[in-house]
């Protein structure tokens, strides 16, 4: 955190003044461990083994924050007789199937509940033939929908029927499966998989739970070395298992903080430019069920809980894109959506380039060249073709690759033959326009517009505005419906300046939600499903209220209350933290006085606190739903987490997931060991590329081959330097802070290979080869795993080709094999080899590649395999 | 040009002026002090006028102020009222001025054709006529109404779209607007990765 | 009288012609706090468009800098070393490490520095390449002399504006000067580059900038204080570990740090520079460092090299005065 988001880590190193103890879990001793009380180093890759350790240790000593576990968690909820555990089916979960390498979520439900996987509600509602329902639920996992849910979980049926225990003694409740499913990931088992002493592992258990309790809370943070793995997603779920275990979720103090790392990342998730979503995290429709408004509806909203509302939502987002052309009669335009039939992201967009099916590609203010995974097959499906486009302030890597990229040294590309037309469009800074950026806690902040672009920077309202404005003109008269959706587009913005740049106030009012006189909305409650409002995305509904940039608020935090709500504005309804009816105990008290956020007034009969409540305002503590309750009013007055079907937090997951109920340890795609818990190495459901030319895998664990790339390669970012370096390595005064790119090795690795600090390195996997400078410092320590001493080696991925500071990529080095949730690449922790001296130039490095290759034995299958234990199937 | 101009300020005459003057015996303290340390004011002071913004690096959303002069950008610094930062900013955002100023940007559009051996000038106003033209075409050749099964699939997978975290909020909106609207249904950024 | 004549009093400003001057201001510069993010070296160099410094890799842990100089006015210093922090466990001594490699590291690190000056190294990527491993076979493991523990200082170090300032003593054109705040400022439209005040300061901090000849140094946001702003860096710093203020306020607040940090078990907690009774009659911008001075780079016990100037000159005087009469008397004994 003081790496990558220093001034971030101000209030932790207040919160340290004041006593907090502050424990850094890294495989690096970085700029945060250098301030923390503790440093746990850490097999990278081995979280899930580390996070299941520390909800043993709570489990078995009777650690757990028992009130709040058995009243705002689905611990108490009982299970499904067919679903089986990884403890009965040596890693895997009932419901896999090899014919597709997938799991079907059937068998993973609660008892007497129908929880949708939205396929299976659809049919049920359809009244089809079982046998149909599973084919289509498993179909569309297989299309890769299981991460469609964005906000909120799954839809639950017949919430009524839901069967609890709040003893948790029932064997098949949440919490005894829980038990059972971690029972083996002991204190001594963490030390053999992550390389963390047992009396290491002792001290941060401790000082973990002992300050999680009424009077304290314990607060994790992480940013993507949780994220880029196989099995990201789970990794983020066993935080939040072990956060509602200790009651440390919608409380002050507590949480799991993502630490976004782009001023507006979080803002395009919520206003999604993602392949899988449409504003405020509906889902993009899926032809397999989405024909019509109703169907996507009943298909993907939830009877109970606020996704309840879905409808209205979608109507307005249809309104706000089609204006007075979406009408009730013609669904709203809910046809003119595209349709998406399976994994879009833009892992699968660099293998359509290869294929030559993927066209023309918009690159805003993103450099692949340097900053995805597998650098090489980004450029290679770049030079593949028709027509590329790049927007960014300087000649990136991204923009260059056809004339100086590092296929052309090797002569695998020659510029000539390359038939890629290239656009290189200047952008705009922050400073040369207006917009909202949100933040990594949701809040979203106004930035002015101070001076003009100079040349021909544009900003991006302006690009797309006025390329839409072009498309539609030049398409206008046309008679083909394709061209519908385009011409019927609500796009009128008002411009001005001498640039003529559209209106970002106009376009945050959209966004924002008008009525049908065009006054701004206040909140989302307004919104309607009878096309009488229109609003781009929900959430943020109220970010305009009474017709005032909310956003732009600016009142100093000197002179208004810590937590500051007149400072911009934070989606859900100007919320800062969510989940905090959390904040009190079932009767509406603050847990403790010290931890006091938001609670019942039983006098006025409403919510109160520091913050806006996350909550009915007067819905009081005692409120039970009526049976056939719907949406909101189905949850009981105790049931912080209204965003979820059945108002409780997801200790266990029983539809949504790609990869199973509850995080399991798996090893990485390529890890130097094997998996000491199950006989299934790697997350059954990861993503594989389909391009072994481009994307090989390397063995793993005790398979052939695999000493071939004996060390774990890890990458990062440094302070100094932003993502893939393009707003900082063509400035001077960030470049001569990092000038060089370099590799981070120990004592003991550098002895043992022979690497000089300051010298060279070759670092190499079964991708490509880089070389970076040396730096041997005892902040890399080596970990013991298993039977054997692990070295690891760090890698700054800032580098490329061009700028003021240049130098080899490290993600030329890394794969395209993915978390089947929400396709994000792993490459927080592979496998790799390190040698002195600097990379073979020209064709060579490829050949030294090739040598590799051979060395480790590798085919295409190498790494492939989805199952990997041979106890399928059979009880344990 | 009279003495007053050219000998006067003459440092050692200063000085000894100012020994007398000033009671400052060795002449290190104020009577060393030139006209131009007289009149030394902070370009923060100076400035035309100060705008709100927002750190655009990382994520916490550090508050900035923003100074400008004659047009240009002169300095770049927390802002102390925002309650995030509380005026504070880390390597990249004290860095701000210079990603904004530098003359290492590239502000001319740049044009590469198919097997281009180098860049090429190219109009802004014909770039963006040339790149309407592209999607429509890219568009026409690779549209797909429905699948092999009939199904509504109403999409183009011959254009795809990266990026969108450093952008505004206002940004995005178009793109996925605009992508929807064409059918483009690969729009990706960050985010995912 | 002559021995007070340079070093003045403990306040510098009201000898300097300031009879009324406001309150003495410096840097306190926590180094406990410090994240070594560099914010300062940024920040100042925005502020007082200060040139970069060159683009090298010095491999002195994550500093790049090097030193202070004419175009680094702030510098953060990385200092690894096997020793505890506090209270604080790293796992180091629990970790399978065995041997460790502070004593070779710190022979490279030596080597990378090479010159005085860090600037003028590295500029060709790979110009320090040490000792190649030309048999390509493994090398044997470090001697096991067993690394067991771990901490890692970051400590911002900038002009320290001396109570008694050497370099203010020498200047010969009247381009350094004291002012009202009781800071050493250079006027860079006066210096001629004489470069007399560069050896004069004990701490090495002022430096000829080699394309224009004149010497630079932080001002401490000169032009900003005048405003009643903070400077630059200490604005940025994110964890408040640069504070801006007067300075005696900033030494009672140093002092009480020190003794939580002990309080903490931080014994090796200390102040540097704000003893007035130090060889330069304490610092404007002093220090709180967790191990020795000289582990920083700071010299342990500077002394204002002008010392001896007044002594020298009476020295000088009396020898003149004895070689006038000397030759005097020889002259009357010619007479005679």
């Amino acid at each position: 955190m003081a790496e990558c988001h220093p001034v971030g880590f101000q209030w932790v190193m207040e919160a340290k003044a004041r006593g907090a103890t502050l424990i850094h879990i890294d495989p690096r001793l970085t700029r945060t461990g250098a301030l923390a009380d503790l440093h746990v180093p850490i097999r990278a890759g081995t979280d899930i083994a580390l996070l299941g350790g520390l909800i043993n240790y709570v489990l078995s000593n009777g650690l757990e924050f028992r009130e709040y576990v058995v009243n705002y968690t689905n611990a108490a909820t009982i299970i499904n007789e067919e679903f089986k555990d990884t403890e009965d089916l040596d890693g895997l979960f009932s419901g896999w199937r090899d014919d597709t390498s997938s799991y079907s979520s059937d068998s993973w439900q609660y008892e007497g509940v129908r929880v949708a996987s939205a396929a299976g509600k659809r049919q049920q509602g359809a009244k089809q033939a079982r046998e149909a329902v599973e084919q289509r639920a498993y179909q569309r996992h297989a299309t890769e929908r299981g991460h469609e849910h964005g906000s909120h979980g799954a839809a639950l049926e017949d919430l009524h029927k839901l069967r609890r225990d709040e003893t948790l003694e029932h064997p098949r409740c949440v919490f005894q499966l829980l038990k059972r499913h971690y029972r083996r990931y002991t204190p001594e088992m963490v030390a053999r998989i992550c390389g963390i002493p047992e009396a290491l592992f002792g001290q941060l258990a401790r000082a973990v739970t002992e300050n999680s309790n009424r009077n304290r809370t314990t607060a994790w943070a992480y940013a993507v070395g949780w994220t880029q793995h196989t099995v990201g997603v789970q990794y983020i779920r066993a935080a939040s298992v072990l956060q509602l275990l200790l009651g440390n979720i919608g409380r002050p103090g507590g949480g799991i903080l993502a630490l976004r790392g782009h001023a507006s990342i979080q803002g395009s998730t919520d206003i999604p430019t993602l392949y899988n979503l449409l504003p405020g995290y509906l889902p993009m429709p899926h032809p397999d069920s989405h024909g019509s408004l109703d169907e996507y509806v009943a298909d993907d909203s939830a009877e109970t809980g606020y996704w309840g509302n879905m409808r209205a939502y979608a109507v307005s987002l249809l309104k706000a894109y089609w204006g007075d052309a979406a009408t009730a009669d013609n669904d709203f335009c809910f046809d003119y959506l595209p349709r998406i039939t399976g994994d879009h992201s833009t892992y699968q967009t660099v293998q359509a380039q290869l294929d030559g099916t993927c066209k023309g590609y918009f690159l805003n203010g993103q450099n692949p060249a340097v900053g995805s995974a597998n650098a090489r097959a980004q450029r290679l499906g770049m030079a593949n073709l028709d027509w590329l486009v790049v927007r960014d302030f300087a000649l990136i890597e991204s923009a260059t690759w056809w004339k100086d990229g590092p296929e052309i040294e090797s002569g695998e590309l020659r510029t000539e033959e390359i038939a890629t037309e290239v656009f290189f469009l200047p952008a705009a800074a922050h400073t040369e326009k207006d917009g909202s950026f949100t933040n990594t806690q949701r809040m979203l902040q106004w930035h002015q517009k101070a001076v003009e672009p100079p040349g021909d920077a544009r900003s991006d309202l302006w690009f797309w505005y006025h390329l839409g404005r072009r498309i539609r003109a030049k398409l206008a008269g046309s008679t083909n419906e394709r061209d519908r959706p385009i011409l019927d587009l609500n796009w009128h913005y008002s411009t001005s300046g001498p640039n003529s740049e559209p209106s970002a106030e106009e376009v945050l009012q959209e966004i924002n939600g008008r009525r049908g006189d065009g006054s701004c909305l206040s909140t989302y409650e307004e919104l309607t499903d009878d096309g009488s409002t229109a609003c781009g995305c929900w959430i943020y509904c109220g970010s305009y209220a009474g017709g005032v940039n909310q956003t732009a608020r600016r009142k100093p935090h000197t002179e208004q209350n810590w937590v500051a709500h007149e400072w911009g504005w934070a989606w859900p309804a100007n919320r800062r933290l969510l989940y905090n009816r959390a904040s009190a105990d079932p009767q509406g008290r603050p847990w403790s006085e010290r931890k006091a956020y938001v609670w019942w007034d039983a006098e006025k009969k409403k919510w109160t606190g520091h913050d806006v409540p996350d909550f009915q305002p007067t819905k009081p503590p005692d409120y039970r739903p009526p049976e056939g309750a719907k949406r909101q009013d189905a949850l009981s007055g105790v049931d912080p987490f209204i965003m979820q079907a059945d108002g409780k937090g997801w200790l266990y997951v029983p539809a949504g997931l790609s990869d199973g109920p509850l995080p399991t340890h798996y090893e990485p795609q390529e890890s130097p060991v094997p998996n000491l818990l199950y006989g299934q190495q790697q997350n059954p459901a990861r993503q594989l590329s389909r391009r072994r030319d481009v994307d090989p895998y390397q063995p793993s664990g005790d398979d052939r081959g695999s000493q071939v790339f004996p060390y774990v390669l890890t990458t990062y970012r440094l302070t100094e330097h932003h993502t893939a370096g393009g707003m900082s390595r063509w400035l001077p005064y960030l470049s001569e802070l990092q000038p060089e790119m370099f590799c981070e090795v120990s004592p003991e690795l550098a002895a043992a290979v022979g690497l000089d600090h300051l010298g060279w390195a070759t670092i190499v996997t079964a991708r490509s080869a880089i070389e970076a400078r040396v730096l041997v410092t005892d902040r890399m320590v080596p970990v013991r795993v298993h039977d054997r001493i692990v070295h690891q080696v760090g890698l700054p991925y800032h580098w490329g080709r061009n700028g003021i500071t240049t130098g080899d990529s490290a993600n030329d080095l890394t794969h395209m094999s993915l978390d089947p949730d929400v396709h994000i690449q792993e490459v927080k922790a592979l496998t790799c080899d390190i040698r002195p001296g600097r990379r073979p130039r020209g064709p060579d490095r490829r050949r030294l590649i090739a040598e590799y290759q051979q060395q480790a034995g590798l085919v295409a299958a190498t790494g492939t395999a989805h199952r990997t234990t041979e106890r399928h199937g059979e009880p344990a | 040009m009279g003495i007053r101009e050219t000998f006067l300020p003459w440092p050692v005459f200063r000085q000894v002026r100012s020994m007398v003057a000033a009671g400052d015996r060795l002449a290190r303290g104020a009577a060393a002090r030139s006209s131009r340390t007289d009149q030394l004011k902070p370009r923060t002071m100076t400035a035309d006028r100060v705008v709100g913004s927002v750190c655009p690096y990382c994520a916490v959303g550090c508050g900035q102020l923003v100074y400008v002069k004659g047009e240009q950008v002169v300095q770049i610094e927390g802002d102390p009222a925002s309650p995030v930062s509380r005026g504070r900013l880390c390597p990249k955002g004290a860095a701000t001025k210079q990603l904004v100023t530098n003359p290492l940007r590239e502000t001319r559009v740049r044009y590469r054709r198919p097997h281009g051996t180098d860049w090429e000038d190219l109009d802004l106003d014909r770039a963006l006529d040339m790149i309407a033209d592209r999607v429509i075409a890219t568009r026409a050749q690779t549209w797909a109404d429905r699948d092999e099964q009939g199904r509504r699939l109403r999409r183009t997978m011959g254009i795809a779209a990266l990026g969108g975290a450093t952008l505004d909020n206002e940004e995005n909106y178009l793109i996925k607007k605009l992508g929807t609207a064409l059918g483009a249904v690969q729009i990706e950024n960050q985010a995912r990765i | 009288m002559t021995e007070k004549l340079l070093e003045g009093t403990k306040d510098p400003a009201p000898d300097s012609g300031y009879p009324q001057p406001p309150r003495r201001m410096g840097f306190f510069t926590d180094t406990s706090v410090c994240i070594g993010c560099k914010a300062c070296e940024v920040a100042c160099k925005e502020w007082n468009l200060i040139p970069d410094d060159g683009f090298s890799l010095l491999g002195m842990s994550y500093d790049n800098t090097g030193m202070l100089g004419a175009d680094t006015w702030r510098h953060v210093a990385f200092i690894e070393q096997d020793r505890p922090l506090g209270r604080q466990n790293n796992a180091v001594a629990l970790m399978p490490t065995g041997p460790s490699a502070s004593a070779p590291n710190a022979l490279m690190v030596a080597a990378g520095l090479g010159e005085e000056h860090g600037a003028r190294l590295g500029t060709e990527t790979g110009a320090i390449q040490l000792e190649p491993n030309t048999d390509g076979k493994p090398r044997q493991p470090v001697s096991a002399d067993g690394r067991t523990e771990l901490r890692w200082l970051m400590a911002s170090d900038v002009c320290k504006h001396c109570t008694h300032a050497a370099c203010l003593d020498v200047c010969p054109t009247g381009s350094l000067f004291r002012t009202e705040f009781g800071t050493v400022v250079v006027q860079e439209d006066i210096c001629n580059g004489c470069g007399y005040c560069v050896p004069a300061c004990p701490y090495g901090v002022i430096d000829q900038r080699k394309d224009d000849g004149r010497v630079w140094k932080c001002t401490l946001c000169y032009d900003r204080m005048s405003d009643g702003q903070e400077p630059a860096c200490a604005k940025a710093c994110p964890t408040e570990s640069i504070q801006y203020g007067p300075l005696d306020e900033l030494r009672e607040r140093a002092a009480h740090r020190v003794a939580r940090l002990h309080d903490a078990g931080v014994a090796d907690a200390r102040l540097y520079g704000a003893d007035p009774d130090d060889g330069v009659g304490g610092t404007g911008a002093f220090f709180l460092l967790l191990d020795k001075p000289e582990v920083y780079g700071f010299p342990p016990d500077p002394v204002v090299t002008t010392r001896d100037l007044p002594a020298m000159w009476r020295h000088t005087l009396f020898a003149a005065v004895a070689v006038a009469a000397t030759a005097l008397a020889a002259f009357a004994g010619a007479r005679r």
